[in-house]
This record gives structure tokens, sequence and C-alpha cells, in this order.
């Protein structure tokens, strides 16, 4: 009965992150790459006829990332029923307001994608590109409530419960705005538009790299990579202030993440390695860093695993460290690239031509979907053993119902089928594209046939 | 009223509009499913193609905003919803993907072959989903779904004589719905030839949920009496509205008078739907869960409020500018 219920709850977390991990990259398109078509419009609109093409045709592609991003979102909607039916039951009341805010801004983004995607041949110019505006509005605005709700989740405040746990007041205010939510949203924020940048430009630096450098390409890359190159600097910043908030808030989690067994006081920070209780294995370390890090002294005291019994500690610390680091390096590599961008731009208002940088920023789209899950990985399986940080563990909300190995294996299956289908039709667009087909592309702006 | 009402009458609007707008949309791929060959389908099929394409992500979004309200609003009863009937909604979920992405897919590919496959699991998808929503609702209305059953009643649960007739209720009163809406969408493009073409659809669609509703109301007498007796007991003036609108629009529809035949055959459908809520109120799952058991505190029902006037502000007005700008033909692509 014990090893039933205990298989139930891998199952039903490897299902959520799975399904979680594939929905997050198109979620972070909906998010970000309106901006980018936006962009691209209002330069066409002003008489760039590439930027025009660009719009029109990344419009198509936000078509197909949009509703693969709404169906794999209504499958969490599901999940979070279907897999976590004590959490709902007991918290539903409190974490469904900000799911709430959410369901507005989306049915708002569902709406005017279609007006925007569907009005290119009949809406006159300037409303056409108007109504691309909300759709950006709401990307940002969903984007903060749903994970408003998972920094509730982590921090979970603005409520009251009886002795037999039921939700008896809550203040939808501190719900919203809890104790995480100042750098939970706007890290995931940011995340979104360096994922949709850097994955969009990564598209057009394969390209440059074939020998397609014409300015369609050029500006295809620029536009998204900028977008990209503007964030990334501000998003360091956030990342890091989120670090020091975990380290208040969330002591446990901060500790698994950066291999602190006891509290003391000149914490090193390891870079990698392998954990092993007090001494981890294979790292490098920094003397006194990760003390210095926290509170910008070597003197600063950090909390160790060891003031918690390991059954309240997350399981896997070497996953959780190691992601920690990937996410860092990555983040921390693009600022790299971008200076490398700049730079060239600066001596020579060109971009690079060496293939080294068009090989990076190739990859670049991956690395920062990496790096994304990565980010999602610290949150969520650090967040462990709690599904509601100090308030409910996670065994006490999964479902009893049998059968999540089954549902799990359908949807890899399913999945697997949603992402090779989604590759090979953009890429049969991109190809039409290039073969110069009219693809039902029509003429822009063009009155309606009499 | 108490804001628990007002945020249940909201919740029922929202079921509404997922019956109607997301029915037609499921109910466009029964009848892409049985279009016949490429040749054969080509025109229906494309007819709705253009009548869904724009506006099917926004109607499914209804169903998004139902789960978020019954979830925040009354978790014990989700809860209850989510832990009894896991497995049709997982295949409602599963259908919920292959109906969305088999559709735009299927939009964008070029090739016969693709577009094949992308319709197949399209309209496939199209008819599982209902069928496996009706069964849900048909469970609740059996009492069959309770705060204390679980994984014991995972197949019973929802494999009783309700259960199945209204999942095949919900699969024609789809049909039905869409057929109705593509008559007024191949008028609207002034093809002669669709518009008859679905209207007959549309009377044996009617026909046939003439014969289930029948059906219905005779093993809802059998296999949920608590909801029977509401029926024909508070909710009975709802039941005649449904019933004479139904056999109105088939009539419009017999008489070639397409243009009230819609509005007529919605009202139908809509009074169904809540002649289902009035018929079972005060209980959200009979006879085990009332809705003031199962409602969250007034806080979270005043915030549910606020939200609602939002929505109201900001989503209303926006679906109208979709509905005007499609039906005038101004986006296609």
């Amino acid at each position: 009965m014990i090893a039933a219920s205990t298989s139930n709850l891998l199952a039903a977390r490897e299902q959520m992150a799975f399904t979680l991990a594939f929905h997050i990259p198109f979620a972070c398109m909906g998010i970000a790459f309106p901006l980018m078509v936006l962009i691209a419009n209002w330069l066409g609109v002003r008489g760039d006829g590439d930027a025009l093409t660009l719009a029109q045709r990344w419009s198509k592609v936000m078509a197909v990332t949009f509703a693969v991003g709404a169906v794999t979102g209504t499958v969490l909607s599901f999940e979070l029923g279907l897999l976590w039916p004590g959490m709902m039951a007991r918290y539903g009341d409190v974490f469904g307001i900000p799911f709430g805010i959410e369901g507005i801004f989306f049915f708002t983004e569902a709406i005017f994608i279609a007006i925007y995607i569907y009005g290119w041949k009949r809406l006159p110019p300037k409303l056409h590109l108007l109504t691309a505006v909300p759709i950006v509005i709401a990307g940002i605005g969903g984007a903060f409530a749903v994970v408003a709700a998972n920094s509730w989740m982590n921090q979970p405040g603005g409520f009251t419960e009886n002795a037999s746990g039921k939700v008896t007041s809550v203040n939808t205010f501190d719900v919203l705005f809890n104790k995480a939510t100042p750098y939970e949203v706007p890290h995931m924020l940011l995340a979104a538009y360096i994922v949709a940048g850097f994955l969009v430009a990564s598209v057009y630096a394969v390209g440059w790299l074939r020998g397609r450098r014409d300015r369609l390409h050029r500006l295809g890359f620029t536009i998204p990579f900028a977008v990209a190159a503007v964030a990334t600097p501000i998003q360091l910043f956030v990342g890091d202030t989120a670090a020091r908030a975990i380290a208040k808030d969330q002591p446990i989690k901060f500790a698994a993440i950066e291999y602190v067994q006891t509290t003391s006081r000149n914490v090193p920070e390891w870079i990698y390695g392998i954990y092993n209780g007090g001494n981890p294995k294979y790292g490098i370390s920094i003397p006194g860093f990760d003390s210095f890090l926290v509170g910008f002294s070597t003197n600063t005291q950090v909390t160790g695993l060891d003031t918690v019994p390991t059954s309240d500690q997350p399981g896997p610390k070497t996953l959780l460290h190691w992601s920690f680091d990937t996410m860092i390096f990555i983040g921390t590599g693009f600022m790299v690239v971008i200076i490398w961008w700049l730079f060239v731009w600066w001596r020579k208002r060109a971009l690079p031509k060496s293939p080294w940088f068009w090989r990076i920023c190739s990859v670049c789209g991956v690395l920062a979907i990496v790096a994304l899950w990565c980010g999602w990985i610290v949150t969520e399986v650090g967040r462990q053993p709690w599904i509601v940080y100090g308030k409910l563990r996670t065994a006490d909300a999964v479902t009893n119902s049998g059968g999540i190995w089954i549902t799990f294996a359908v949807l890899v299956v399913l999945y697997a089928a949603l992402f090779v289908g989604t590759v090979v039709l953009l890429r049969a667009l991109a190809r039409r594209w290039r073969a110069g087909e009219a693809v039902d592309e029509g003429v822009p702006y063009a009155p309606p046939p009499a | 009223m108490s804001s628990t009402d007002v945020v249940l009458v909201v919740l029922w609007v929202g079921i509404t509009a997922y019956a109607i707008l997301g029915g037609a949309d499921f109910g466009a791929g029964l009848w892409d499913l049985l279009a016949g060959n490429a040749e054969t389908g080509r025109r229906p099929r494309h007819l709705i193609d253009r009548a869904i394409t724009p506006v099917w992500e926004a109607n499914h979004t209804w169903l998004i905003f139902d789960l978020v309200v019954l979830w925040t609003a009354f978790s014990p009863a989700f809860a209850a919803v989510m832990t009894t009937l896991f497995i049709p909604l997982c295949f409602a979920a599963l259908g919920i993907v292959l109906r969305g992405a088999g559709f735009a897919f299927r939009h964008v590919s070029e090739r016969l072959e693709a577009q094949r496959a992308f319709g197949a699991a399209f309209a496939l998808a199209s008819v599982l989903t209902p069928f496996f929503m009706g069964t849900v609702v048909g469970a609740v209305a059996s009492g069959r779904v309770t705060p204390s059953t679980g994984p014991d009643q995972a197949w019973s649960s929802w494999t009783g004589p309700l259960s199945l007739l209204v999942g095949v209720m919900f699969v024609v009163t789809c049909a039905y719905v869409s057929a109705v809406f593509l008559v007024h969408e191949a008028r609207r493009a002034g093809d002669a030839g669709l518009e008859q073409y679905f209207r007959v659809r549309a009377l044996v669609a009617g026909g046939a949920g003439g014969v289930v509703a029948v059906a219905g109301v005779i093993v809802l007498h059998a296999d949920a009496r608590y909801v029977y007796d509401g029926l024909v007991g508070k909710a009975l003036p709802l039941a005649i509205v449904s019933a004479v609108c139904g056999i109105a629009a088939f009539v419009l529809l017999l008489v070639r008078e397409v243009r009230f035949a819609r509005g007529v055959a919605v009202l139908a459908v809509a009074s169904v739907v809540w002649a289902w809520g009035v018929a079972q109120n005060p209980y959200l799952l009979p006879k085990t869960l009332t809705v003031d058991q199962a409602a969250s505190s007034n806080d979270t029902m005043t915030a549910l409020l606020v939200i609602f006037v939002a929505a109201l502000l900001i989503i209303v007005p926006s679906l109208a500018l979709l509905f005007v700008l499609s039906q005038r033909s101004a986006l296609e692509d």
C-alpha cells in the first residue's frame, strides 16, 4: 500500500514536471513573441517592407505556437485537479484567485491574437497594428497571474484557516503580492523575453550560417536578439536578488541549492560537484563566496540543511545544485554574446561576421530553454517535500487514483507527436516562404476583393 | 442573493457559453469527420475551417474559465469530481489536445496526407471529447460522485446508464448546434448548396436530439431520481422552454426560415443547461454536497465577483468585436 502510494507520488510529480517543461517554452512564446511581432509590424507600417513581411510570417508562427501553448496549458489546468486534488480541496479557494485573473488575460489574448492573425487582409493598417497591443499586455498580465500563483505556493500568505484546515478568510492583495511575487514574477517575465528572443534569433542564425544573409534575415535576427539583449542584463540582477531572498525566505531550499550542510559563516561557493553529505565531491570551491553572495560579507551566516530532518529536505541536492549553476552559467554566457554583438555594432554598424558568433547564436535558443528548465527545477524540486511551502506536503496532496504511469506514458507519446508536428509544420512554412511562394499571404492591407 | 449565489449563476453562464460555443466547434469536428473523402468533403471542410479558425481558441477559453471558477468557489466539489472521474476527464483532456493541435496543424499544412492525418485527429477528438464530458455530467447528476468516492469507483462512477446517455446527448447536441451555425455560415458565404447540405444535417441531428432527450427523461427517472423530480418540479418551466424551442427550431429549419433557427436552437440548449442546474439545486453533487457546504469563504467569493466585473468590462466588448469582425468576414487568411 505504501509502496503503491509512493509510486503514485513519483509518477504524478514526473508527469507534472514533464507537462510543465513542455508547456513553458510555448508559454514564453505566447508572452514575449507578440512584442517582436509588434515591433516588426510597427517598422513595417512606417514603410519597411521587409519588416512587414516578417511580421506577417511571424504571426503565422504565432498561430501555431499559441495553439500548442493553449492546449498544453489546458492539460495543466486539468492536472492541478487530477493529480493534486488534496491541494485543490484545501487551498483551491486561495490558489484559484490568481488563476481567475489569469483567465481574463488569457481570454483577452486569445481574442486579440485571432483578430490580429486573421486581420491582415481587411483591417486598416494602423488599426490592425493596434490590435497587437492588447496581446502584448495580456501576455504580461497572464504571466504575472500564473507566476503569482506559483509564488504563493513558495510563500503562502494572505489567508487564515481554522483548526480543521478550512480556509476562513482570504486577503486577495496579500495572495497576489505574496513575499515571493516581487522576484519570481519579474524573473519569469524576463525569462520569457530571453527564451523567445534567443529562440527566434537562433532560427535566423542558422539561416546566416547557411548563407541566407539578406536584409529580411538580418532583421529577423536583430529584432528578437535585441529584445533578449535588453532583458538579459536586468535578469542577472533580478536573479541575484531572488537568490538572496530565497536564502532568507526558504533557507532549506537555498541550503540544498548551495550544498550548505551545517549552519555556519564563511560558507564556500561550490561550482558544480556531487552532493555527499558534508563535503561535496569533484566540485570547485570558492572559500567564503556563498556567504558573501548572501550578505555581501564572508562573515554572513547561512542556514544549513541539518537544521531540519531529512524528511523536510528536498531530495536530489545534486540535481538542484547543477540546475542552479547551469542556469547561471548560461545566463552569464549570454552576456558575453550580447557584448560581442554590441561591440561589433558600435565599431562597424553591422552584425558580427565571425562564424563562431553565429554558431553560438544558433544554439542560444536551446540553451535559453535549458536555463528556463533549470530555473523551474530549482523552484519546484527545491520546494519539496512541500507543495504549499510549510503548509501542505506534496505527498498529502497527490491523488490516490491508479494508473498515473499510464497517463504519463500516453502524454509522453502525445507530446512527442505534438513536438514533431510543430517542428515539421514550422519548417514547411519556412521552406514555402523561402521558395518565394506567396502562400496564402496575399497582399497585406489590400482592399477587399470586389 | 448571496455572493455565493451570484458566483454560482456566473459559473452556469460560463458552462452555458462553453456548451454552445465550444459545443459548436466540437460538432463541426463531427461533420468534418462525416464529410466523406478529400474530394466530396472539400467544400464543407473548407466552410468549417473558415468558420471556426478565428474563434475556436476564444470559445475554448470558456472551459478554462469554468474549471477555475469551480475550483476556486467550490473547491471540495472540484476535488471530488477530479478524484472520482479521473478516467473520463483524462480522456477529455487528451481529446482537447488532439482537437486543438489537429485543427491548428491542419490549417497550416499544405500536403494532402498531412491534412488528412491532422484532420482525422481533429475530427475524432471532436467526437470523443464531448462524449466523455457528457459522462462526467451524467455521473454528477446521478449522484455517483460524492466527497468520499474515489478510485474504487473509477469505472463504475461514469459508466452508468445516465452517464452514457448524456455522453451521447452531448455529441448529438454539439452536432446539432454546429449544423445550425454552419447553415448560417453557408448562407453568409452565399453558398446555397452548402446551406442545404447543413440544413439537412441540422434536421437529422435535431431529430436525433429529440429522441435522445425523450430517452434522457426516462433514464433520468430510473437513474437520477432527485434530478428527475427537480426537472418535473421546480425546473419544469425551463424544460418546457427547451422542448418548445427545440421543436420550433426544427420547424423553422424545415420551412427554411434559417434566420431565426439559430437563436431558437441556442435557447433550446441553454435552457437544458439551466434546467439541470435548477433541478439539482441546492446540491452541487446531488444528495451529498450542497452549494453552501462546498462554498468558499466570503472573501474568495468577493474576489471572484470583482474578477467577474473586470471580465465583463474587458472580455465582453472584446468578444463582441471578435464576433462582429468574424461575421463581417474581416478575419480571413
